[in-house]
């Protein structure tokens, strides 16, 4: 299923999300509905429990909602069975985890060329995009370290890169900076308006920090599950 | 690719965990190729030493196998020479032959009357042709080796040489002549039918006395095609220990000329079997469809029995060993299964989050399952071929220490061997059904995997 970019890049009708934590139901969002435009560096805000992470999960399709109606890219995820969500995931969405998440035995390069993998890239493009990738993100020389050779800041980039890579039409960061020292935080969150601003790409964070919010094109503040 | 080199980097980054699994897989490998190695070695010697004694297949009369071993005047083979030459020329069995040689097979009372050694008792003989009873005891087609035994017990110059067995060679008091250890007192008393002594040493022999009359020798009594009683004398090249006590205490092995005489006198001569020792056993279904098909053209009354039914000793072990051997590969698969059930499961649980990154990342929960389930291929193989080198180098060990044994149903004994490299098979069946059962056993935590959801596995720490 082709999506369509003319459309808003994200798009919730009356989203309810509801799951079972032991014995007790919580309502994680209550009737959310919001549009992100293409190409717009966007925060998710709120306090902790506020429904931040539970929002990024169901743009990244990587849960659905209980209720309501879910497009990314045009797309309603609610059509899409399981494997047609992975291969969705794989060809439009890039995802940046607060604690990098990258694959221990693959090297810098190797992590960052993975999604293209999955794309089945032909090798020559592969190896050209992640080199340029790696450029990128200021790690050209370091494609052959493994994460655990590398500074957080330094893990934060590939993670940034293999968001990047396949140049998808939305990424998704979850607390960024939040395993950063502030120093490196401000290297990041500059590298991340820079690489979003050359790729075209979608970006939408849920932070607490302030210096990414400051540089936000969208801010979507939520308490309660509630879209304020 | 990618997904390969994952497994095995993987596979690598526990390095004891892995290497502990692979060191299970590797001993439950070489145990199961060690025993495999041993019985095919005990299947093969075993078959070797039924085919040596008694060749591939028998021709008998019909009904003889059932019924004959009382009656081998009236269940025996007229015309075996003809029957023979039809068998040696066929085209189509004969370049697969390499023995056909008649028996006659004689039941009879013993006596040993030289002396004051005085001792009689029943006996069960065979003639046998010296020549083709040497070529057929030279058969070794699994490379098995020769046992300690001579061929020197017949002789086709000497027709009234033959041996009996150590038992028999005990009970008629021939342990001096003919070496025997282990003998008790000598006791006149003590021999089972010595009443028949002087009834046997009145009859008339059919043959003249021996011209050595201080070589060892016994008197041979059986009864003719007519009902009449007759007796030879045997002149002993000595004693051969038979596989079981009963045979033992029995067996007395001749000239099949002289056989001949003991039964049919000087009435025309008849065989009880005709043995057929082939090159390969392989041939064995092969030739004996020829044969029936042969005896059936010609319109001959004989059947054909192969050594398994002759030997039901040898289907016996075999089956024995087989229970054996599958109980063992049973013990050695569930080894191996819980073991890498066990260290996948922990790989799983280990690695909940990056599984979490890889479905989020776009792999189907396919792609998860067949990581998982390579990394338990990768720890089998690695696992299953240190188990191989190591059963190759311990056989290599045993085969070149020189140890000797006897097997089940024999009396003399051989070269003791593991039969590894010799069975390629083997090698490959163990091998694969290691590596697959390793495979099986990550599939259960491979698919655990792969059905996480992704949010709960990114949530995992």
């Amino acid at each position: 299923m082709e999506p369509t970019h003319q459309a808003p890049v994200v798009r919730l009708e009356g989203v309810h999300k509801r799951y079972r934590s032991g014995e007790v139901e919580v309502s994680a969002l209550n009737g959310v509905s919001l549009e992100i435009p293409a190409q717009r560096f966007t925060m998710v805000v709120g306090p902790s429990g506020s429904g931040k992470t539970t929002l990024l999960n169901l743009l990244g399709c990587i849960d659905v909602p209980t209720s309501g109606r879910l497009e990314v890219c045009g797309v309603d995820i609610l059509s899409l069975g399981n494997d047609a969500q992975a291969d969705f995931r794989s060809a439009h969405i890039g995802f940046i985890f607060q604690t990098f998440n990258l694959i221990p035995v693959l090297t810098a390069f190797e992590n960052i060329e993975y999604p293209l993998l999955l794309l089945r890239m032909e090798p020559r493009e592969r190896r050209k995009r992640t080199l340029e990738m790696l450029d990128q993100v200021g790690l050209a020389g370091l494609g052959g370290r493994r994460p655990d050779e590398l500074s957080g800041g330094q893990r934060q980039r590939v993670a940034i890169g293999r968001a990047l890579v396949k140049r998808p039409s939305l990424v998704l960061a979850d607390e960024p900076t939040a395993n950063l020292d502030s120093r490196t935080g401000d290297v990041i969150v500059d590298l991340m308006h820079r690489v979003q601003a050359e790729a075209a790409t979608t970006f939408v964070f849920s932070t607490h920090d302030p210096r990414l919010i400051q540089r936000a094109d969208a801010v979507f503040a939520l308490r309660d599950g509630v879209l304020q | 690719m990618t997904v390969l080199k994952i497994a095995f980097r993987n596979m690598l980054r526990n390095r004891r965990r892995s290497a502990m699994t692979a060191l299970a897989v590797a001993v439950g490998t070489m145990t199961f190729l060690l025993f495999g190695a041993f019985v095919a070695f005990v299947f093969t010697s075993l078959e070797t030493d039924a085919v040596r004694r008694g060749g591939h297949l028998t021709v008998f009369k019909s009904g003889y196998f059932l019924l004959g071993a009382g009656d081998p005047a009236g269940y025996g083979i007229a015309h075996y020479q003809d029957v023979a030459e039809l068998i040696r020329t066929d085209p189509e069995i004969a370049p697969r032959l390499n023995v056909i040689s008649p028996t006659l097979t004689v039941a009879g009372i013993a006596g040993n009357f030289s002396g004051e050694n005085e001792a009689s008792k029943t006996f069960f003989g065979v003639g046998r042709v010296p020549a083709d009873r040497a070529t057929m005891r030279r058969w070794d087609e699994h490379g098995i080796g020769q046992r300690d035994a001579t061929d020197e017990l017949l002789s086709d110059t000497n027709p009234s040489l033959g041996y009996v067995g150590v038992g028999l060679g005990r009970v008629l008091r021939l342990c001096e002549p003919l070496k025997i250890a282990d003998c008790p007192p000598e006791r006149r008393s003590a021999t089972l039918t010595s009443g028949l002594a002087p009834a046997l040493a009145d009859l008339p022999t059919m043959e003249p006395e021996s011209a050595e009359p201080e070589s060892p020798h016994i008197e041979l009594l059986a009864a003719t095609v007519g009902g009449a009683p007759n007796v030879v004398r045997l002149d002993l090249s000595g004693a051969e220990r038979q596989a079981a006590k009963e045979l033992d205490d029995n067996f007395v092995g001749m000239n099949l000329t002289l056989a001949q005489k003991l039964v049919f006198g000087r009435g025309e001569p008849k065989v009880t079997g005709i043995v057929l020792q082939l090159r390969r056993t392989e041939d064995l279904p092969a030739v004996r469809a020829r044969l029936i098909s042969l005896f059936a053209q010609h319109g001959l009354d004989l059947e054909v029995r192969d050594f398994t039914e002759l030997n039901p000793f040898y289907a016996q072990v075999r089956r024995f060993f087989g229970a054996m051997f599958l109980f063992i590969a049973l013990i050695m698969g569930v080894i191996a299964l819980f073991t890498v059930v066990n260290t996948m499961t922990m790989t799983v649980m280990e690695r909940t989050s990056e599984i979490g990154t890889s479905r989020a990342l776009g792999v189907r929960r396919s792609g998860i399952r067949l990581q998982f389930t390579l990394e338990g291929l990768l720890l089998g193989a690695v696992g299953a071929t240190f188990g191989l080198a190591l059963a190759i180098a311990e056989t290599l060990a045993v085969n070149h220490a020189g140890l000797r044994w006897t097997p089940p149903g024999n009396a003399t004994s051989t070269a003791f061997r593991l039969a590894l490299v010799e069975h390629p098979a083997l090698i490959l069946i163990g091998w694969v059904a290691i590596v697959a059962v390793a495979t099986l056993a990550a599939l259960a935590p491979a698919s655990r995997a792969a059905r996480l959801q992704v949010v709960d596995a990114l949530r995992h720490t």
